[in-house]
């Protein structure tokens, strides 16, 4: 009994030794919000891919006698001017907002994320090229142009989702540039050129790699942003087209019935509002959990 | 410093040459015809091959791609900016209408959530992890994610309708009717700086916070100095940095939120008129507005760079 004297609280006390992977989940946990967030997003996917088993009505049926019956047990938000279930196309409405975000997230992501990396890699004339290019889509509001893209190419859902996507892409660009002008500098890109790698492999292997976390907060916040400017896009008209629901264009239906059935227009605008926020939530969530230079300190 | 001007201001009239461009063919490729639009509203009965090449002519769009360009270029140096179809009307003094109006609720919304939003985000990083912290973070988390259009028209349900206490829509210059003007005002000036004070807040609140870890600021408590003077000489100063530098963001975001909020309140500003001018197709509206709405954004963020090294003075020009 000589040979330990350090006492047990002592051990105690000592930091366990933390994964990578569980200190991300510790410190994204930590901000409840973060996990409010997380769980709000997995509750909207769950309702979106069983829409059709979860909403009470058929989101698309019209019956004229039931037209804007005020909420009650059997219309439980009321029904709107063509006596569609309000609660059924708020729950279809999820899918489009849902499919938007994530497909104009993903054009946006994957011409932004190669705008970036060519521009940031290669240097030069390209950057040059890149940059005014990213410096003139930057110089239109981003509303208008979605706008005005999306009319253009004929409007519709998948219009809204190029349009959206192109909108946002030029962020990613910028992003992506920055963070490759900085890790292109680094000694493994340095070896990996003096191993004859190619400047394909290096790019996609060294670089690409390197700038995954900060590329899965933007894509995270930008969800959000996407499925907000959706919503602003059928508001303003543009979008899904009749009878397809989308929480925008409820919106701009209900507002007409505002003095009576007020909430024809404010509950989709409030659903908007709860997974933009999730969104945005699980992103600062992220961005902390991810942060290098935050380790240590969280 | 003269040689950064220079270049800054060369690149900055590079981009409005390619907005130019990219707005004029944009709109050359949208399907449809405004001037079939435009019989189709106006004079359905003279429909005509002879009035439709009449009309083509009277508006320039019998000439070739380069030449129509040309010539709406030239004229922009004229403030000639062409003739809208759907209106019949000089697009210039469309705008010249129209302007003041979007002008003047944005730069007011603008200059409101600047000086909010950085007080609020300042609060917020020196009562750090306290009550009023909190509340500043949550109302600002929220600000950030409401829908401009529905927060208009929850407000205009609740203010506007049930309480009857503002009215519901339009615009009045304050020069016409000063009180009328205000009370209208009102509801788009605030729901447009809720998000510009919520996005603020957030960015003054990080960067104050990253701010007061800094070595400087443990030296000048040490040094003994009030917090007034911490605050405002040392922390104030650095911290608002990286606000000042997403002003041209944010400029371009107040526009976008003028173009929803001019449809929610019916008021005749840029925005309404442009959001009608693309579902009409009007060419030379669409291409004047979002010209002038580029050029407000490519001037904010020129000044914004330019005036980065008077503010932080670490900042080199090379």
């Amino acid at each position: 009994m000589v040979v330990n004297h350090t006492s047990g609280k002592e051990f105690s006390e000592a930091q366990p030794h933390d994964s990578e992977f569980r200190r991300i989940i510790r410190v994204f946990l930590k901000r409840w919000v973060s996990g409010l967030g997380l769980l709000i997003i997995l509750a909207t996917i769950i309702i979106a891919i069983f829409a059709p088993w979860l909403a009470p009505y058929n989101p698309y049926e019209i019956d004229m006698p039931n037209a804007l019956l005020q909420p009650s047990g059997e219309h439980i938000l009321g029904t709107d001017f063509l006596g569609r279930d309000s609660l059924s196309r708020m729950i279809y409405g999820a899918r489009t907002a849902l499919l938007v975000g994530l497909m104009a997230t993903a054009i946006a992501a994957s011409i932004g994320i190669t705008m970036g990396l060519v521009s940031g890699y290669f240097g030069g004339i390209v950057y040059m090229l890149v940059m005014r290019f990213v410096d003139t889509l930057m110089a239109f509001p981003l509303i208008l142009l979605s706008l005005v893209l999306a009319v253009l190419l004929g409007g519709g859902l998948h219009n809204v989702m190029i349009a959206v996507g192109i909108g946002l892409s030029v962020t990613y660009a910028r992003v992506m540039c920055g963070i490759v002008l900085s890790v292109r500098e680094n000694d493994y890109v340095l070896a990996a050129k003096a191993s004859g790698a190619s400047n394909l492999r290096i790019m996609l292997r060294h670089i690409l790699l390197n700038c995954f976390p900060p590329m899965i907060v933007l894509v995270t916040i930008n969800m959000g942003g996407a499925i907000m400017i959706e919503a602003s896009l059928s508001y303003l008209g543009v979008g899904i087209a009749p009878p397809g629901a989308a929480w925008g264009s409820m919106v701009t239906d209900g507002y007409r019935y505002l003095l009576t059935n007020p909430t024809l227009a404010l509950t989709p605008g409030l659903a908007i509002m709860v997974v933009v926020f999730a969104f945005n939530m699980a992103g600062d969530g992220l961005r902390d959990a991810l942060d290098p230079r935050l380790r240590g300190l969280l | 410093m003269i040689g950064y001007i220079v270049r800054r201001t060369i690149q900055a009239v590079t981009v409005l040459i390619l907005v130019t461009l990219v707005v004029f063919l944009a709109m050359r490729m949208l399907p449809g015809d405004p001037l079939t639009i435009y019989i189709v509203q106006h004079d359905i009965d003279k429909i005509t091959p002879e009035f439709q090449a009449q009309l083509m002519h009277k508006f320039g769009l019998d000439k070739s791609l380069p030449m129509q360009y040309l010539d709406w270029m030239s004229g922009l140096f004229r403030a000639d900016f062409g003739r809208s179809i759907q209106y019949n009307e000089s697009v210039t003094t469309l705008m010249a209408e129209r302007l003041p109006v979007t002008l003047y609720l944005g730069l007011l919304s603008f200059a409101i959530a600047s000086v909010l939003g950085m007080l609020a985000g300042l609060l917020a990083a020196i009562r750090r992890g306290r009550m009023l912290d909190t509340i500043v973070t949550s109302l600002a988390n929220l600000g950030i994610c409401t829908p401009s259009f529905w927060l208009g028209i929850l407000m205009i349900y609740g203010i506007g309708l049930k309480l009857g206490w503002l009215p519901i829509q339009g615009y009045t210059s304050p020069f016409d009717n000063f009180w009328l003007s205000i009370r209208q005002s009102v509801m788009p000036v605030f729901i447009l700086s809720a998000w510009g004070i919520a996005f603020v807040a957030r960015q003054a609140r990080s960067s104050m916070l990253e701010v007061t870890r800094q070595d400087y600021i443990r030296t000048a408590w040490s040094k003994g100095l009030r917090e007034r003077v911490v605050v405002m000489r040392h922390m104030l100063k650095n911290g608002l940095i990286p606000v000042v530098a997403v002003m041209g963001v944010r400029f371009s975001h107040t526009i976008g939120g003028m173009v929803v909020i001019e449809n929610v309140f019916n008021i005749p500003g840029m925005g309404r008129l442009m959001v009608a001018a693309v579902f009409g197709q009007d060419y030379q509206v669409v291409q004047a507005g979002i010209l002038i709405m580029a050029i407000g954004v490519v001037l904010t963020n020129l000044v914004v760079d330019i005036s980065y090294g008077w503010i932080d003075p670490r900042v080199r020009y090379d």
